[in-house]
């Protein structure tokens, strides 16, 4: 059913960190790892060794420079995989069915032995979150590790998705968005979370902590060292005029 | 957007064989017996060709039926049973003109809404794009329609309707084109707001891998953006000038024949630069439009 629900019992999604992801890209690996052998089609790669690689991610890693008026560029490492938004446009276009939101969790999910493979979901959503497999010819996107998250066949530390468990700086945290005490929601509370463009009315469920304020050089306290002296002396200083003294050298 | 073939050509043939059963609906021309079928049989072939063609850009053709079923939300399903219903309403419809010389003019009419209906409802799957500015305006169904109805007009031979149509066709072409150009600035969509980052100018520092992907292919296609103003004015000749004095000049075979010929390949051109030129909001997440 394309027809979005009004309203999910809960609202499952992530929390990515900003000022803590330090761009590893191990949550890709991990998210690749997991679900190329688990739900539906594997991920494939297109000429992976050649000379022009491609393949099928749900999760990228994208680094961004922000330049202040005034002070030292800030990079900024961004991953990004789907949102699981309440409005999902992706959802609404498909044709078929093969794309739905859960009412019990609001995970966004398609059923790939439904899908035609006509890419208008893709297209309908902003952030570019859907890829079609160019293997399977089905429309491949982030399942929240629905496979994991209620999978009892697995120890409790990792009933998580492969992205959150895997990642080594803490910056992705898993949880139930729609509960006003939970830990993520929390986390948003206190550190300013945001929606991914906002204008575009999707309502995302996942949110973004925005990277913290960082130390001016001004600031950090030491001045740079004034120069000791602008011509070498002792031994190098000997070399440099023994060199120079050579056919060829400087005169 | 990238410009596939198979889109280009579903839209250009089968919103002019739409566009023709349109006009054979409301009787105009008034044929019947073999005169009709010959039109029938064109405007068939284009309407079916244009969507056998778009089924070749599926990754699962096989699985086509299962996209009747989401009506309720889906312009791509609505757009399946439009074209469906319209081409069985035709079909009964014309058999009464080729074999019973009778015309139902009823079922003419409403074989004629169906048909624009057919156009509207391709329009609106890029309409509701909100992801891709350019399309996600009144004009889009309007062009698409516009121009369903001038080209159908043309094969018609309805030269009256078919020269107000195609001028009407080529100010909406143009007020699409200069809309088109501020829509993505309009929409309120910048790196700022995809990333969220404040406190000064963001930049794409490094792509998530360095080789291109589905995202880029598929949705971030810039090849040829620097030829748009060049193909503007082709496909503005092509798909009304042209045509236009073909009709306005003495009427001749030869020069009907060359009116319809020049609009497909004005149309076609307009509707590679129609997916050429649209930028979708996730060219932005990698420092591109
Ligand atoms: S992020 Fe994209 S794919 Fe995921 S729910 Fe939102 S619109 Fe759909
Ligand atoms: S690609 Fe598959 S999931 Fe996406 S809209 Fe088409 S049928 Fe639905």
């Amino acid at each position: 059913m394309t027809q979005l629900p009004t309203e999910t019992d809960r609202k499952m999604g992530l929390v990515i960190d900003l000022d803590t992801c330090v761009g590893c890209h191990a949550c890709v690996i991990s998210c690749k790892g997991w679900n190329t052998e688990n739900y539906g089609a594997p991920l494939s790669d297109q000429s992976p060794y050649g000379a022009d690689p491609s393949g099928t991610f749900l999760n990228r890693v994208h680094s961004y420079e922000v330049q202040p008026e005034d002070g030292l560029a800030q990079l900024v490492h961004f991953p990004k995989s789907c949102l699981h938004c309440e409005d999902a446009p992706c959802v609404t276009v498909c044709p078929t069915g093969a794309s739905y939101k859960r009412v019990e969790d609001g995970i966004v999910l398609v059923n790939e032995s439904d899908c035609i493979g006509c890419g208008l979901c893709a297209w309908a959503c902003p952030y570019g979150a859907r890829e079609l497999d160019a293997a399977e010819g089905v429309m491949k996107k982030c399942t929240l590790c629905v496979d994991r998250i209620y999978n009892n066949n697995l120890p409790e530390e990792d009933r998580v998705p492969a992205c959150v468990r895997t990642c080594p700086a803490g910056a992705r945290h898993f949880g139930d968005l729609g509960d006003p005490d939970s830990d993520v929601s929390r986390l948003v509370d206190a550190r300013g979370g945001f929606d991914l463009m906002p204008e575009q009315g999707t309502k995302p469920v996942n949110k973004y902590l925005p990277p913290r304020p960082k130390d001016r050089l001004e600031q950090a306290g030491a001045a740079p060292l004034a120069p000791v002296t602008e011509e070498p002396g002792g031994f190098l200083g000997w070399l440099d005029r023994a060199l120079d003294r050579l056919p060829g050298g400087r005169h | 957007m990238h410009p596939a073939r198979s889109v280009i050509l579903f839209t250009t043939l089968s919103g002019l064989g739409f566009g023709l059963l349109i006009w054979l609906g409301f009787g105009l021309p008034a044929v019947t017996g073999w005169v009709a079928f010959v039109f029938f049989v064109l405007a068939y072939l284009l309407a079916v060709g244009g969507l056998i063609a778009s089924a070749f850009h599926l990754g699962h053709p096989e699985r086509g039926l299962k996209a009747f079923t989401q009506w309720r939300t889906s312009w791509l399903s609505r757009e399946g049973w439009a074209s469906v219903t319209t081409l069985i309403v035709m079909a009964i419809y014309g058999a009464g003109l080729v074999f019973l010389d009778s015309r139902w003019s009823l079922l003419g009419w409403l074989g004629s809404t169906l048909s624009l209906g057919t156009v509207l409802t391709t329009s609106m799957i890029y309409t509701q794009l909100r992801s891709v500015p350019r399309w996600h305006s009144r004009l889009t169904p309007a062009l698409f329609l516009v121009l369903s109805l001038a080209g159908g007009a043309l094969l018609a031979g309805q030269t009256r309707w078919a020269v107000p149509l195609l001028i009407f066709a080529g100010i909406i072409q143009i007020a699409h084109w200069i809309r088109g150009d501020a829509a993505l600035a309009r929409s309120g969509t910048t790196m700022t707001s995809a990333t969220g980052l404040r406190g000064g100018a963001v930049r794409a520092f490094e792509p998530p891998h360095t080789g291109p992907n589905y995202l880029l292919r598929e949705m971030v296609y810039v090849v040829g953006r620097k030829h748009a103003a060049r193909l503007r004015v082709i496909a503005l000749l092509l798909m009304v000038a042209v045509p236009v004095i073909c009709l306005i000049l003495p009427f001749s075979h030869l020069l009907a024949a060359l009116a319809v010929l020049s609009h497909l390949a004005g149309v076609m051109v307009s509707r590679w630069l129609f997916f050429a030129e649209a930028e979708h909001v996730v060219g932005l997440y990698y420092g591109q439009r």
